[in-house]
């Protein structure tokens, strides 16, 4: 995790113009530009509901799980939801996912401290927070039931979002929200034994996002149009590295609709007042680059040097760190033909647009 | 100066310059989003919308040359086209930028093939790039829609176990295909 804070980090100091042009144009990586301490500050004014902050409900019954983390793809909205509804003995044809607001101290990721998504970390870092989550909201429901029906709590059964009593009692969720969000949440929920799940692992966990995504109607962070917006893009260098030695805007700045045009650290940004005004604004800009401290060698040169420097014909001064000293891989692997080369790549696995809110 | 379109069966009226990409008016003037930019040069397929019925690369076609045309976005198919209910039953989207054109080019190669071989899904759909590689599912999808029984996936070829070629397959062509 210290890659993605490391990233932050060197970030400090940008400004806030810089940030909202980052945003805008980078689209997912909103994080760019952005400082861990501006993280942890944003959206703090975010109350957590009655049933914590991962859960609510709605009057008919529906139950919205809010998702700390950002769905691109992972499938990780259904994976998420399915803990909270699995604790909670929720209608799973009645569950919603949401994307969580900002704000770190409810949502941060548990491992990073920031909200972030990323390094397989989604479920892991949220198993047992939403366990709770969905056992705390449910043993609410439990005893907002009992008291209405003037019952022991043990004998109140919940299933697939109905609250039920053997006499023949039986109340849905939405029916018992005023009740139950009255309810001090228990400190320490008792969870399940996963013996006795009947949502988690099995078929019945589906993604809840297939049919947003198969109609156009999801929105991603480019679909996002406010008034009064203005868009922008950046003219990036050409090699990794390479910085603006100078640029000349005259007839940028002529193309209908610019807006503005400037030097940022990592290009030269066109703002305008559509897509396709900016992007024609950069196409006419003339960019001087610094290639200095770029990085200058192709793919194929590149993978050579790891090829050289694995057969041991790197250079000299090129120190090695064991992963892992112990045991003795050689030995365990001999005459197994495990052998594996990776092609260096700079095509990280993200998708080619987050989902937004 | 204005251009009169003819967009999911109405006649709108634009205010983008003639040699303005179809796209760009429709998503920043028209706020019809769920067509994508994906590339910008006719390369992803994210952009797919229909014009007269065939599946044409919005991000490069310019408004000028569309006019009595009638141009169809994933919005006309209103949620309950076959290939819609397919991509649902089959979970095809991961994270979805790609699928407006995919499905838009789906639709145009069923509304004029209604049995489409392997073939002919993988010649309709070559076009369309997807960076999560859903293309099983896509192509399982398709033959649902049009009624088809799809063909039980193939277990894929052993991997050797020196992939040295990765190197020469991620450097040269993407390799890629409905069907691999």
């Amino acid at each position: 995790m210290n890659g993605p804070l490391e990233k932050l980090s060197r970030r400090d100091g940008v400004s806030r113009r810089d940030l909202v042009v980052g945003a805008t144009l980078v689209g997912g990586a909103l994080l760019v530009g952005c400082s861990p301490a501006d993280l942890m500050s944003a959206g703090s004014k975010v109350e957590p509901g009655a049933f914590g902050p991962f859960i609510r409900f709605d009057p008919d019954g529906a139950v919205t799980v809010l998702s700390k983390h950002i769905e691109f793809g992972q499938g990780n909205h259904a994976g998420l939801a399915a803990i909270v509804a699995e604790e909670l003995d929720a209608d799973w044809s009645r569950v919603k996912v949401v994307h969580a607001p900002a704000n770190a101290k409810l949502y941060g990721n548990s491992t990073a401290g920031i909200q972030l998504t990323g390094g397989s970390s989604a479920i892991s870092n949220s198993w047992e927070q939403l366990r709770k989550a969905g056992a705390g909201a449910r043993a609410m429901f439990v005893q907002a039931a009992a008291t209405r029906w003037n019952v022991p709590v043990d004998q109140i059964t919940v299933k697939d979002g109905v609250v039920g009593h053997a006499s023949g009692k039986s109340a849905g969720f939405g029916a018992l929200i005023a009740d139950a969000a009255k309810v001090t949440p228990p400190e320490s929920p008792t969870l399940k034994d996963p013996k006795t799940f009947t949502l988690i692992g099995t078929d019945r966990v589906r993604r809840k996002d297939s049919l947003v995504k198969s109609t156009g109607a999801a929105r991603y962070t480019q679909d996002v149009q406010l008034p009064n917006m203005l868009v922008a893009v950046v003219a990036h260098a050409p090699r990794f590295g390479a910085t603006v030695k100078s640029f000349n805007a005259d007839e940028a700045r002529k193309v209908a609709g610019v807006v503005d045009i400037f030097q940022i650290p990592t290009g030269v940004a066109v703002v305008a007042d559509t897509t396709y005004a900016a992007r024609m604004g950069r196409e006419a800009l003339k960019v001087e680059w610094d290639e200095a401290k770029a990085e200058t060698r192709s793919s194929a040169t590149i993978a050579q040097q790891w090829r050289d420097i694995a057969a041991g014909k790197g250079p000299s001064d090129l120190k090695w760190e064991a992963f892992d000293s112990k045991g003795d891989a050689a030995a365990a692997s001999a005459g197994k033909g495990a052998r594996c080369s990776r092609p260096p790549t700079t095509s990280p696995t993200w998708p080619m647009r987050p989902w937004s809110r | 100066m204005t251009s009169t379109l003819d967009i999911n069966g109405k006649a709108v009226t634009v205010k983008a310059a003639p040699e303005t990409p179809l796209l760009w008016v429709l998503r920043d003037e028209l706020g019809l989003t769920g067509t994508k930019f994906g590339c910008g040069m006719a390369q992803c397929g994210a952009c797919t919308v229909h014009v007269n019925g065939d599946p044409v690369r919005s991000c490069v076609t310019p408004i000028a040359a569309l006019s009595g045309a009638k141009i169809a976005t994933i919005e006309s198919l209103g949620g309950t086209h076959p290939l819609q209910q397919a991509w649902v039953k089959h979970d095809v989207p991961q994270c979805g930028y790609c699928q407006s054109g995919q499905i838009m080019s789906a639709a145009a190669l069923l509304a004029q093939t209604k049995a489409p071989s392997d073939e002919d899904i993988d010649n309709a759909m070559s076009g369309n790039i997807c960076r999560c590689g859903t293309y099983q599912r896509i192509r399982a999808a398709i033959k649902d829609a049009a009624g088809l029984t799809a063909a039980p996936v193939v277990a894929a070829p052993q991997a050797s176990n020196d992939v040295d070629d990765d190197i020469a397959a991620a450097s040269g062509s993407t390799g890629r295909g409905a069907g691999q």
